[in-house]
């Protein structure tokens, strides 16, 4: 979809910029000191577990709320709300009105953004054709089941062509049909030239999508950067199997190798493979299989974001 | 300033559809009609049942030319006292000189007479349960007066005419047209503007206030949601005012022209009379918006409503002190204080010719509409939203300090 056109769009290298953003609720602290860089025309992730402060950034990067110290830009406006018209917004908590058609809570959501009334019923016409939707046009939204009334809310995001579009955990709530149909909305939109932002708990989502990722845990950003920087955090995993049980090749394994159902498992060695191999094969390891694999971003992510963080997102995941 | 105007009017326009457009808008203009279709009716039906019983009805059985007498008679007086003050007649006419027993028509199941007028000019006679100094029998007398029924007067009265000034009754009547001008401002607005207190409930429940909060300043919000509820009320206003003005036209002999005239004139009253209502309407609107943007839920609000009602109360008792003083000092106080000061405004349209204070009292009343909306708005972001810095003055002094959320 092509990018709608602007008085004066400001040309910016990174689409939001934040500083130390902290956030205080009473004598809670939410976020405790955030700095972001999203480069234009990115999707961008930010990975975390409940409560680690996600939601609570994006609200502050749009400027629902402010700071309780911090500064940050979007667009190149040191207001959101001033780079309001160029951005889609996707809350956590989806919302519209219950009486409202479709086609007019999309053409509504446009307007608010600047899109004229009747320039948006007519995207928003398009816009529901597009994701077979056309018969429910004319509905109230509360005759819709929840995954349609997402879509519309979808569809209103980005009904005015949004530069940079924010997407509060977008997937939850959708089957998985509707999630791939997502991740196809964020590519094109992405291909179109808008920056995504994105929040979520589910890993694969990020991995399969984001070119680059924040990790963000009791809120602070545990890393910034892209997810083959994440995965190169961790060494990759040796997984071998010996038709020798002990031998001079023992030497070879490091500390912490571990048997799992008859392999060995271990962190390759930073010498790389070729000096393990020699050694292994100098040392009459027998090699019957050996496997080096990459982390995932999930590793990566319980690495960085502890343990704990991962089985909270994995208990989200799973809910 | 055009972008928070645009906002303000999607917003707005959502809202006065949303109002406008659903089926409760019916009930809500038809609300107001049942206490009065019902006043209209039981009025009529008491008016009708009390003319009636007031009205004694005599039976005159004279010739006619006696009774052609007592007739015009009759005519003279109802035009100086009003129809409805003076006896009904039922002529039974018979021959000259005849002698006629009252008695079959005094008990006359179909005439059911107070009295009977029997004989002729100069001797007449009454007959029923009447007494001699009863009102009845004065106007009786009147009528068998052989000089009561001449059209004209031996004595003449010169009349002279002068427009605008303010004796003693004008005076009297126009604090009554002030005093009606400001109860129906105040019921208009503490029936239509208590609606207010629940706007934000409808986006705070959807979740939908996230979105709208993104998109546009939060003054926007606030501006285009009171605006809409106004333009709403006023739409309610024009149904149930010309229905009023019909009903007035139907029950009272004269219509509304018969109202007492206010000092600057029914045109410039009325027009001031919108004005106030919308400046009224906007300012207690503003603070209703301002309070009911902190509660979460319907239960808040109509715990609120009732504090919020006394409030309005209170407020109306001030400016009701203006009346009949209009440059008091507490006048002057309730002009100034800005809550009350479109109903003292009001009032002093109907007493007082001056235009000036008006062009002064509604460019004060605007600027509070936007100061009031302005901290509303911030307020909001503050307490509901939750933005901004958390520092306490005290804490600049002393340190603050947060915990994470565990």
């Amino acid at each position: 979809m092509l990018r709608q056109a602007q008085a004066e769009p400001i040309k910016v290298d990174a689409a939001v910029e934040a500083v130390d953003l902290v956030k205080d609720f009473g004598a809670t602290r939410a976020v405790g000191g955030i700095s972001l860089r999203v480069p234009a025309g990115t999707i961008y992730g930010l990975l975390g577990p409940n409560g680690a402060g996600k939601t609570t950034t994006l609200r502050m990067l749009l400027g629902i709320i402010d700071p309780s110290s911090g500064t940050r830009s979007v667009l190149g406006h040191g207001r959101p709300i001033d780079a309001a018209p160029e951005v889609g917004y996707l809350p956590e908590e989806r919302g519209l009105y219950p009486a409202m058609t479709a086609r007019e809570a999309i053409a509504f959501m446009g307007a608010l953004r600047g899109v004229p009334l009747g320039e948006g019923r007519r995207r928003a016409d398009a816009l529901l054709a597009e994701h077979d939707l056309a018969d429910w046009a004319r509905k109230p939204i509360r005759n819709l089941s929840k995954g349609m009334a997402q879509t519309v809310q979808l569809l209103g995001t980005i009904v005015h062509q949004p530069r940079l579009i924010v997407l509060d955990e977008p997937f939850s709530g959708l089957d998985a049909i509707n999630q791939g149909r997502l991740e196809a909305l964020i590519r094109r939109e992405a291909v179109g030239g808008a920056t995504i932002i994105f929040s979520t708990h589910v890993i694969a989502h990020a991995e399969r999508l984001c070119e680059r990722i924040a990790i963000i845990a009791q809120g602070r950003v545990a890393f910034e950067g892209s997810v083959d920087d994440a995965r190169g955090q961790l060494r990759p995993i040796v997984r071998l199997r010996t038709g020798a049980d002990d031998g001079p090749w023992r030497a070879a394994l490091p500390e912490k190798a571990q048997r799992e159902g008859g392999l060995w498992v271990f962190e390759l060695p930073e010498g790389g493979p070729e000096p393990l191999l020699k050694a292994l094969l100098e040392g009459g390891a027998g090699i019957e299989t050996l496997a080096i694999e990459r982390p995932g971003l999930h590793d990566a992510f319980v690495a960085i974001a502890g343990n704990a963080a991962a089985v909270s997102m994995g208990k989200a995941q799973a809910a | 300033m055009m972008r928070l105007l645009r906002s303000a009017y999607v917003v707005g326009r959502r809202d006065f559809a949303a109002t406008v457009l659903s089926k409760a808008f019916i009930f809500f203009l038809l609300g107001p009609l049942f206490p009065l279709l019902l006043g209209g009716l039981f009025g009529g039906i008491g008016a009708r049942v009390a003319t009636q019983a007031e009205r004694p009805t005599i039976v005159v059985a004279m010739a006619h030319e006696d009774y052609g007498h007592v007739a015009m008679a009759r005519d003279r007086l109802a035009r100086a006292m009003g129809n409805a003050a003076v006896v009904r007649l039922i002529h039974v006419p018979n021959r000259p000189g005849e002698q006629v027993d009252p008695m079959p028509l005094l008990n006359s199941r179909e005439l059911r007479p107070l009295a009977v007028l029997t004989g002729r000019i100069g001797d007449a006679q009454l007959t029923g349960n009447v007494r001699k100094g009863d009102p009845t029998v004065q106007q009786v007398q009147l009528f068998v007066d052989p000089g009561w029924s001449q059209e004209s007067s031996s004595t003449s009265l010169g009349v002279t005419v002068v427009e605008g000034a303010a004796g003693g009754s004008l005076a009297k009547e126009r604090a009554l047209t002030a005093q009606i001008g400001q109860m129906l401002l105040f019921f208009l607005t503490i029936l239509l503007s208590g609606m207010v207190l629940s706007q934000l409930i409808e986006e705070k429940s959807n979740k939908i206030i996230e979105v709208i909060a993104a998109a546009v300043p939060i003054d926007a919000l606030f501006i285009g949601k009171l605006f809409a509820m106004l333009a709403a009320s006023v739409l309610g206003i024009a149904v149930w005012l010309a229905a009023g003005a019909l009903l007035i036209d139907i029950i009272k002999p004269g219509g509304v022209q018969t109202l007492p005239q206010p000092a600057l004139g029914w045109p410039a009253f009325l027009l001031l009379g919108t004005v106030y209502f919308a400046t009224n309407y906007l300012l207690l609107g503003a603070v209703f918006l301002m309070i009911g943007a902190q509660a979460s839920t319907v239960r808040e609000v109509q715990t609120l409503s009732m504090p919020v009602t006394f409030g309005q109360v209170l407020v109306f008792g001030f400016a009701a002190t203006a009346i009949g003083s209009s440059f008091s000092n507490e006048a002057l106080a309730a002009a100034i204080f800005p809550l009350s000061s479109p109903m003292v405004m009001l009032a002093f349209a109907a007493e007082r010719p001056e235009v000036w204070p008006h062009a002064v009292a509604i460019l004060w009343q605007a600027l509070w509409v936007l100061l009031l909306l302005w901290v509303g708005a911030r307020l909001f972001r503050r307490t509901v939203l939750k933005s901004g810095p958390t520092k306490r003055w005290y804490q600049g002094w002393f340190g603050t300090t947060a915990r994470h959320i565990p």
